[in-house]
């Protein structure tokens, strides 16, 4: 079997290394916005979502439908789509709890960003096996681009397709 | 009579990427069903093992949450248009 792959731009990396440091010691979520290529997935941005979660927020997050929607619509408006979705673990390494693991959804990427002691450590991503049975690494890639120029991009062809 | 159903990005890849796809039935819960016998694969994220819808999954019947209204058995026509919409919940181990 060939490596799981996805492809991120510095500055989608970026902003979620900022994210879970600023959310410290609570965990930060969001979406990852890009589109699917032959090679596979290529993350542009990211869309910040605050934490829905009212309770435990050290250790839990919550993304309402509410807010899928409007990551949706806000990756649609650039001409993106949702490749998935990254939160941090506070103190905590980053690979997948149980918890993730019951309430994953297929094919999308979860990229999580470990923080310790507010320091943005470890990004690893995973893609749920088909028979929810556990996760699958993909390495990361970085796109070599310059910040924002390749959003525009595709945007632009998205825009004139 | 057929209703249309809009399928979220993660669950496209089982659909052969369609966005959307026209089921016949006359309530929520037999369109994910015909949904579901024709595209196999759903089933398994959709549903857990007792048969229920899995709680981070959404369905709407127009803006409107079915759990509000008669859940599964919730009645549509083709006026009516049912989106599937994640939540998304994780976080670290305890």
């Amino acid at each position: 079997m060939t490596a799981l792959k996805i492809a991120m731009t510095h500055t989608a990396m970026h902003k979620i290394r900022v994210h879970a440091m600023e959310a410290y010691p609570e965990e930060c979520c969001g979406i990852l916005m890009g589109n699917e290529e032959a090679e596979g997935k290529e993350v542009y941005d990211v869309y910040r979502i605050g934490n829905a979660k009212e309770e435990n927020r050290t250790r839990r997050f919550l993304i309402t439908p509410e807010e899928y929607r409007r990551g949706e619509a806000a990756a649609a408006a650039e001409g993106l789509a949702v490749m998935g979705f990254y939160h941090s673990h506070p103190d905590h390494p980053a690979r997948p709890s149980q918890f993730d693991l019951d309430h994953a959804w297929p094919w999308c990427s979860y990229v999580i960003a470990a923080v310790e002691q507010r320091i943005p450590a470890a990004v690893k991503s995973w893609v749920l096996k088909e028979d929810r049975s556990g996760f699958d690494e993909e390495i990361i890639d970085g796109i070599e681009t310059a910040p924002g120029r390749l959003v525009r991009e595709r945007a632009a062809i998205s825009k004139t397709a | 009579m057929a209703t249309k159903v809009l399928i979220p990005t993660p669950l496209r890849t089982y659909t052969g990427k369609l966005e959307s796809v026209t089921l016949e039935g006359n309530t929520v819960g037999e369109l994910l069903q015909k949904l579901t016998a024709t595209y196999a694969p759903l089933k398994r994220h959709l549903y857990d093992d007792t048969g229920a819808l899995r709680n981070f999954v959404n369905v709407y019947v127009n803006d409107e949450d079915i759990r509000y209204l008669q859940k599964e058995q919730t009645r549509v026509s083709e006026k009516d248009t049912v989106s599937i919409i994640p939540s998304i919940a994780g976080g670290r181990s305890v």
